[in-house]
């Protein structure tokens, strides 16, 4: 039979079934694969908070949307061209997210009587065979049935686990459909089953299996190519935000020669990060799984009080725990990085969702006047960078600092042009080891230009000192309860974090005039989205002009000028109203705000609205 | 575990005290404390810079600011959590933590157990005075019940923590209690809790003057103490009494008094073993409210010891034998991952 083979620029694809499906694995292969050929990507992993919620049900279902483009990408797409739906369920929950005329994969399995009714379908009605799908492009495939068949020969294997591989038929299809080879995930099944013999020989066949399905089948005519991305000439690997951010602490952590201790309590969706690092020991980084959150940030200021880099990991509830701890390190001006994987909330809220639910909590959250720099990543690569920032910041400025990332930042993937070590910038840190030769007595709240105070670790014999939560006298330390030393010591923690705008970088645009109608100022994981719909409008003649802050607290020093340039300023967060609340406050300015805290990101589309609106 | 091999310079009581004003009230049992923490310090072979001590809140965490090493008084409850993070990074320190009863059984009591099921090398001293100081006098985790107080004037309702048993039900690797009042006891067992390689929990009776004035006398004034108080010694029968003519028998798993003499010998008695696990699960349960007719003797000395592993050293060693397999940790490496391509 004759193929033909159509070449495409952009695609999205979602990958959906239920959550014992195996979507996530399925959409990150597919992921590494489209990586390893140099075309562009960005992901978006949407699942429940309940490991196997009841099966067949909508709360059940988990999806892996990724859009792959020969052109850039920066988000995984408002809308998928190819819906992989497992079961009735997966169906029903992402058909909105289709667009017209999208083919839809659909297991006939998943379609039974039993399915249908847990997707509340009506009595009789089956969406695959009662023509109601008839503005997509609809390709029924015996998903479950073929694998068996494929595994009939394994008479190790029961039933149940022969189904468990029907993710890997799906994927073998996909990947004939695309036009790409098995190689990666072989190895990757070959690694993973490598002592289970039978698991492994079994996965691979129903991979070949679904492979060869679309190949030998009459129904597909046509198999598609996306080609290279035209990204700037370099070395690339896929890079996840979670994994990003526990690389570039460890980065830092040797750029600065201070050894990583992790002081953390598991917690959706940071807890990656704990597992990251903990495989590195090799790297002499100490992770400690805490008996709480709150003995997750107090043992890392235990270790950095020590010389260590401490490092406290968690997500919204656990900033609330750690609050006063926070402010014992303010009070001691040690350093310490406090990482938020930010998620829905208030309380549990939507453990598994994204939200950027907590910037008002790392700026205010905490008893008495309490500040802190802020800073925040705003796609998965950039963790890397923006975590060794937020390193640098805290070891030479002597504090603790906040880092902000989300849920969809943590667990979306792209391709990452990786630095090489003797490219990263040096990390200097400066110990106290001795008393100056004009000094007969250690001063350990003494302060240099920055307002910075020495670091003088325990062992270091002749600075023997004691420190603590209570207000302490300028310049000695002691305990002080007198009314001018305390507002002085207020004032002076504020302008030492104020100083540290001195040393970042001033803000940039991402893209568009300096001056305009309308600038849009982002924060975090809208990046991608505000990327794509103020580069759409550019090309469309508009004026409008796009920031995104990394340093949010304090601001870059020239923040208020980019903002007067500008007739009108958006910003558009994924909660009720955050940034635009300081923004306002600082800059008196009447920002306008676009908030969307549905747990999922900001689409373009709905952005591109949203700026038509005001131009 | 003393590690030092280069002379030191000799010091003293003195050496260990700071410029700072001890702002406890007069007569409360904190002093005595600090003074026998102050004399055994210069005993133990330690550089003064390789001490830390480190509390929470209450009146009992002023502790650090009085003792010329390093010292952090951090947050209430968190000092056990600080010390694991500090001994945790930094194994070659002495690292002291100064709780109270509140402090370390109340509102920290969650890091105190897991601090002693982790077993670091630390001495934990729990300035235990059946109250709340600080805040000005309401009833704590381990006052008697009834206890009226001003939040509860009508008799507390709560049963109290025996804090050995919850450190026995911890596996603490070193259990011991000692009194404000008999400085020699309280600078043994300090000095004990030191030598001990492993989570150290010291219970110390501490007279509150102001709030709870008397809590211990029973146990502490010469006039009953010798019939109240038992005084452990590793090897020795459990004797007590004025005429050292009581002791405790074992009838099975169950303690009994026993008058010494009419054919009942020291020979007769519980013979104090500190290794042994499950009687130590007895003695600390010799808890009796001495209110009550025909309870038991407190006991004072060491309950319990054993050698169990200490976290930061098995946390080392892990690290060690990563870098032994695996090599070195490679930075270039671990960025470029498995899979990479090339644009051109």
């Amino acid at each position: 039979m004759e193929r033909k083979e159509a070449v495409l620029q952009d695609v999205v694809i979602k990958f959906a079934g239920d959550s014992g499906d195996g979507m996530q694995l399925t959409g990150q292969q597919f992921t590494n694969n489209t990586a390893l050929l140099g075309i562009d990507l960005a992901t978006f992993p949407d699942f429940p908070a309940e490991i196997r919620a009841p099966q067949g049900t909508l709360p059940g279902v988990s999806g892996y949307q990724i859009r792959f483009s020969s052109d850039r990408v920066f988000t995984p797409g408002d809308l998928c061209d190819v819906l992989v739906a497992m079961n009735a369920a997966a169906l029903k929950a992402n058909l909105k997210s289709l667009k017209p005329g999208g083919k839809i994969i659909a297991n006939i399995e998943g379609f039974d009587a039993k399915n249908l009714r847990l997707a509340n379908y009506p009595d009789g009605v089956n969406p695959i065979n009662d023509g109601s799908l008839d503005s997509y492009e609809l390709i029924k495939v015996d998903v479950t049935k073929m694998t068996r068949e494929a595994l009939k020969d394994f008479h190790d294997l029961g039933t149940k686990e022969k189904d468990r591989a029907k993710n890997m038929f799906v994927l073998g299809f996909i990947y004939w459909m695309y036009n790409r080879n098995l190689d990666n995930t072989i190895d990757f099944i070959t690694e993973k089953f490598g002592k289970k013999e039978t698991i492994l020989q079994s996965n691979i066949k129903v991979l070949q299996a679904g492979y060869n399905y679309g190949d030998t089948t009459e129904t597909f005519t046509t198999r598609f190519r996306v080609e290279k991305a035209k990204l700037p000439a370099g070395t690339y690997r896929s890079i996840m935000g979670n994994q990003a951010l526990a690389y570039g602490l460890i980065a830092a952590s040797q750029k600065s020669k201070l050894p990583l201790f992790l002081g953390t309590y598991p917690i959706t969706p940071a807890s990656d990060i704990l597992h990251e690092l903990s495989k590195h020991k090799n790297f002499g980084i100490r992770s400690f799984q805490a008996e709480d959150e709150i003995a997750g940030i107090t043992s890392a200021i235990g270790a950095s009080y020590g010389g260590s880099l401490g490092v406290t990991t968690t997500s919204g509830p656990g900033m609330a725990l750690k609050g006063e701890a926070m402010g014992l390190a303010v009070m001691l001006e040690i350093p310490l990085l406090i990482i938020d994987i930010q998620r829905g909330g208030p309380s549990t809220g939507l453990p598994t969702k994204t939200e950027q639910s907590d910037l008002l909590q790392a700026y205010y959250g905490r008893n008495g006047e309490c500040p802190m720099p802020v800073v925040s990543a705003s796609t998965p690569s950039d963790c890397f960078d923006a975590v060794y920032e937020a390193v640098r910041i805290a070891v030479q400025h002597m504090t603790p600092v906040i880092f902000l990332s989300d849920g969809y930042i943590a667990n979306g993937a792209e391709p990452w042009k990786f630095p090489k070590s003797e490219d990263l910038p040096t990390i200097e840190v400066k110990f106290k080891t001795e008393l100056g030769h004009d000094e007969d007595k250690f001063m350990p709240y003494l302060r240099d230009e920055k307002l910075v105070r020495p670091w003088a670790v325990p062992g270091t014999a002749g600075l023997e000192h004691r420190i603590g939560g209570i207000e302490k006298q300028n310049i000695t330390g002691n305990v002080s309860y007198e009314p001018e030393n305390h507002q002085l010591m207020v004032r002076i923690r504020q302008e030492k974090v104020d100083k540290v705008a001195e040393y970042i970088p001033e803000q940039q645009l991402d893209s568009g005039a300096e001056k305009g109608k309308l600038l849009v100022l982002g924060w975090g994981s809208t990046y991608g989205a505000i990327k794509s719909a103020v580069m759409e409008l550019q090309a469309e003649g508009l004026e409008v002009s796009h920031a995104h802050l990394r340093y949010i607290r304090p601001f870059p020093k020239n923040l208020g000028d980019i903002l007067k340039n500008f007739e009108q300023v958006l910003i558009p967060e994924i909660n009720n109203g955050q940034l635009i609340k300081i923004i306002r406050d600082q800059y008196l300015i009447p920002a306008k705000g676009y908030h969307k805290i549905m747990g999922v990101p900001i689409t373009k589309t709905e952005l591109v609205m949203e700026i038509k609106k005001l131009l | 575990m003393s590690e030092t091999s280069v002379a030191l310079p000799t010091l003293t009581a003195k050496d260990f005290s700071t410029d700072q004003e001890v702002r406890w009230c007069p007569g409360c049992g904190d002093y005595s404390i600090l003074a026998q923490v102050q004399k055994i310090m210069p005993g133990l072979g330690l550089p003064k810079e390789n001490i830390v001590i480190i509390s929470g809140i209450g009146c009992s965490s002023r502790f650090p600011y009085y003792m010329n090493t390093y010292g952090m008084h951090s947050i209430h409850g968190r000092a056990t959590a600080v010390a694991t993070g500090l001994k945790a990074t930094r194994p070659e320190l002495s690292v002291w933590i100064v709780t109270g009863d509140g402090d370390g059984l109340s509102i920290g009591g969650n890091h105190t157990i897991h601090l002693l099921r982790r077993n670091l090398d630390v001495n934990i001293l729990l300035f235990n005075n059946q109250i709340y100081g600080l805040t000005k006098g309401q009833y704590s985790p381990t006052s008697e019940e009834n206890k009226v107080t001003k939040s509860t004037p009508f008799g507390s309702i709560d049963h109290p923590f025996n804090p050995l048993a919850l450190a026995m039900g911890a596996d603490a690797s070193f259990i011991a209690r000692t009194m404000d009042r008999d400085p020699k006891h309280l600078q043994a067992m300090l000095t004990r809790s030191y030598q001990h390689k492993g989570a150290s929990f010291l219970e110390i009776y501490q007279n509150c003057n102001i709030f709870n004035d008397g809590a211990f006398e029973i146990f502490t004034e010469k006039s009953s103490k010798p019939n109240e108080a038992l005084f452990l010694e590793h090897g020795k029968p459990l004797v007590f009494g004025a005429a050292q003519n009581k002791g405790i028998r074992l009838d099975g798993l169950k303690p009994v008094i026993a008058e010494l003499g009419d054919g009942i010998s020291t020979d007769d008695l519980w013979i104090h073993d500190e290794r042994d696990f499950y009687k130590a699960q007895v003695l600390i349960r010799m808890f009796d409210d001495p209110r009550i007719e025909g309870h038991f003797p407190r006991p004072f000395g060491v309950f319990y010891e054993s050698d169990r592993a200490c976290y930061e050293d098995v946390m080392w060693m892990q690290i060690e034998e990563t870098i032994a397999t695996k090599g070195p940790g490679n930075l270039d490496k671990l960025l470029r991952g498995k899979e990479v391509w090339e644009i051109a």
